[in-house]
């Protein structure tokens, strides 16, 4: 096992260098002089000349990539153009709200769409099965953004139940602990605040949820299917076991591993649909933080959030890959 | 493919009990049409490529006459059955203009694509060592960013609009059908009937491509149908973020990115249709994908 996790740890990283050339090329391959398309055509002599510096753009091109990926591995983005603010800081500073919001995306997928996808197979045939396999079809078919601005229209703009964005009411007073504003809250024992982040989460969690959601519950029902089918299942309703046991105990124990690979999967899919959802909700996480720098073209923010997205995707995938291995002896020894 | 061989009629009986020969496609068909969900799914995505094909060629996008502002997001009524936006544009003509950049956008990169991807694939399965290893190594890069964000890099690198979005998609798409095509060739190379057709003295280019390839078509034909709807939902995602289709043309995610400003006006109609558009359109490719899937494969059968 541990040969399988060094191997699969160590096959990353020359996959990780080419990651971070293409990075550092991205900057380079713009056609034009960087600084000057960063700046505007306004820009005095002097700011260009300090970007210029700033980038290593006066010297060779290997010299620039071995800077930038000497800085990388020691935590350094590099600044923003506009503000001047370290990139890693900021990064680090915005991303426990895009990690708050993906796990509640993720629980509410995993909350709902397991038990619907459990139930569908169960009760295969039946109208709850054709309804929820109707919805989870759909789910999957709508552009998240969509769904947000819909949610939004509904739930804050005509019911005025919900608010529309952002993690807490404009002009609250709240100093973040870990940044997770829903642990934060109750670490600081302030009830009615941890309340009302929980309400500020709700529409945008369900709005990244429902992709997955819709995933996870056709791959439930088609996985307890196959289980449910099997010799043992009968032979566990034969010496008259309780429905209920047979379904959690002997199928879907045995469901399980298509469940978690879709699960998986769906990492990538979340981090994605951040940067949509964060831009309708007005969340402030490295989403937004990307698109704002896109819109800006300071592209030092623009590096540093891709390479970090990169990173903690391949990051996900090799623990996924390494969880597999240890849920499936078999694939160790492939 | 040409048909199998036909059973002999040689015996009595044969009247009875042989049918007609019909081919792998023919029989895909036969269980395609058979499936309503399928059926639905085809109708829908006729029906957005008739829109995407049609309705600019007989009323071509003129910016110019298009807008109207003495009737400003006006509701859905009898003139204007889907309102009107903020410029005082029929919202239902621009979601029908729309069509054409969605479409055309989500299928011509998921041709381009396959084309690139699958050349690619089946070369490194074919040749394997070094070459198989260096391409895998390349799509193993490309599949390091998640999709939505590499499209969104390369539209930031090249710059806003259509054709760079395009561009963006293709190469987001092109990894999936390269390994798809890589597997069929490694799951096909060591058949007999490859080593038959080696024995024969076939050329290396004939044996990939008549009697490997066909082998990789089903697959590719599936995921190419359900590539189109996660196509489009990029591509309005592009829109969206203001990155795709530039202003006056019509584009379904840049309506939406403009419906913004007026949520909380109450003017819904300009945020519920094109999100109706979109979502018919890609749930249309993946009914028929699904039923794809289910008619080329039956064993892959969900159910």
């Amino acid at each position: 096992m541990l040969s399988y996790i060094v191997k699969r740890v160590l096959g990353v990283i020359p996959v990780l260098l080419c990651v971070s050339i293409l990075v550092f090329g991205f900057l380079r391959l713009i056609p034009g002089d960087p600084a000057l398309i960063m700046l505007g055509e306004r820009a005095t002599q002097e700011n260009i000349n300090r970007v210029r510096e700033q980038l290593g753009l006066n010297k060779p091109l290997y010299e620039q990539y071995l800077t930038f990926l000497g800085n990388a591995l020691r935590g350094d983005l590099g600044r923003s153009v506009l503000r001047q603010e370290p990139v890693t800081q900021e990064v680090l500073r915005r991303f426990p709200a895009t990690i708050e919001l993906a796990l509640a995306a993720m629980l509410v997928a995993l909350v709902i769409g397991i038990p619907a996808g459990v139930i569908s197979a169960v009760r295969r045939g039946s109208v709850f099965d054709a309804g929820s396999m109707l919805i989870a079809l759909t789910g999957v078919s709508m552009p998240i953004f969509w769904l947000g601005l819909m949610l939004i229209y509904f739930f804050s703009v005509t019911l005025h139940v919900l608010p529309t964005g952002g993690r807490l009411t404009a002009g609250t007073q709240f100093t973040p602990i870990t940044n997770l504003l829903v642990l934060d809250t109750l670490l600081r024992g302030d009830i009615p605040l941890f309340f009302q982040t929980l309400r500020h989460l709700a529409l945008p969690a369900l709005a990244l949820g429902t992709i997955p959601m819709a995933i996870i519950a056709r791959m439930t029902r088609s996985s307890m299917l196959e289980v449910l089918s099997q010799d043992y299942i009968r032979t566990a309703h034969a010496k008259g076991l309780k429905e209920s046991l047979v379904v959690t105990r002997h199928a879907l124990r045995n469901a399980w591993l298509p469940i978690i690979t879709v699960v998986g999967l769906q990492v990538g899919r979340l981090l994605s649909g951040a940067i949509l959802t964060e831009t309708v909700f007005s969340w402030p996480g490295i989403g937004r933080w990307l698109v704002d720098a896109i819109y800006a073209r300071d592209y030092p923010i623009v590096q540093g959030v891709t390479l970090f997205i990169a990173l903690i995707f391949v990051g996900v995938n090799v623990s996924v890959d390494i969880l597999y291995a240890l849920v499936d002896p078999r694939i160790r020894f492939e | 493919m040409s048909n199998v061989v036909t059973p002999t009629a040689g015996s009595a009986s044969a009247g009875t009990l042989s049918r007609p020969p019909r081919s792998l496609w023919r029989d895909a068909w036969r269980r395609l049409i058979a499936n309503q969900l399928a059926r639905l799914g085809m109708a829908i995505t006729l029906f957005f490529l008739l829109l995407a094909i049609a309705i600019p060629a007989v009323f071509p996008y003129n910016a110019k006459i298009d807008s109207d502002l003495v009737n400003q997001l006006l509701p859905p009524a009898l003139d204007h059955p889907m309102g009107t936006d903020e410029q005082g544009r029929d919202v239902m003509n621009r979601i029908a203009q729309g069509a054409r950049a969605s479409l055309g956008v989500g299928v011509s990169s998921v041709l381009i694509a396959i084309v690139i991807g699958s050349l690619l694939g089946l070369v490194s399965g074919f040749l394997g060592k070094r070459v198989d290893l260096a391409v895998m190594f390349a799509m193993d890069v490309m599949l390091s960013f998640p999709g939505l964000l590499l499209a969104i890099a390369v539209v930031a690198l090249m710059g806003p609009g259509l054709r760079n979005s395009l561009l963006a998609i293709t190469i987001v798409s092109i990894p999936v059908y390269a390994r798809i095509a890589r597997s069929t060739v490694l799951s096909v190379k060591q058949l007999e009937y490859i080593n038959a057709a080696r024995a024969v003295g076939a050329p290396g280019a004939r044996i990939l491509f008549r009697h490997i390839l066909p082998n990789s078509l089903s697959p590719i034909l599936v995921q190419g149908t359900l590539g189109i709807a996660s196509a489009i939902l990029e591509i309005a995602a592009l829109g969206f973020l203001g990155l795709g289709q530039q202003p006056p043309f019509p584009e379904w995610g840049a309506m939406l990115a403009d419906s913004v400003k007026y949520l909380t006006s109450g003017a819904w109609w300009v945020l519920l249709f094109p999100g109706l558009a979109i979502m018919l359109t890609v749930l249309g490719f993946n009914l028929l994908g699904d039923g794809l899937r289910d008619a080329l494969d039956p064993r892959l059968r969900a159910d």
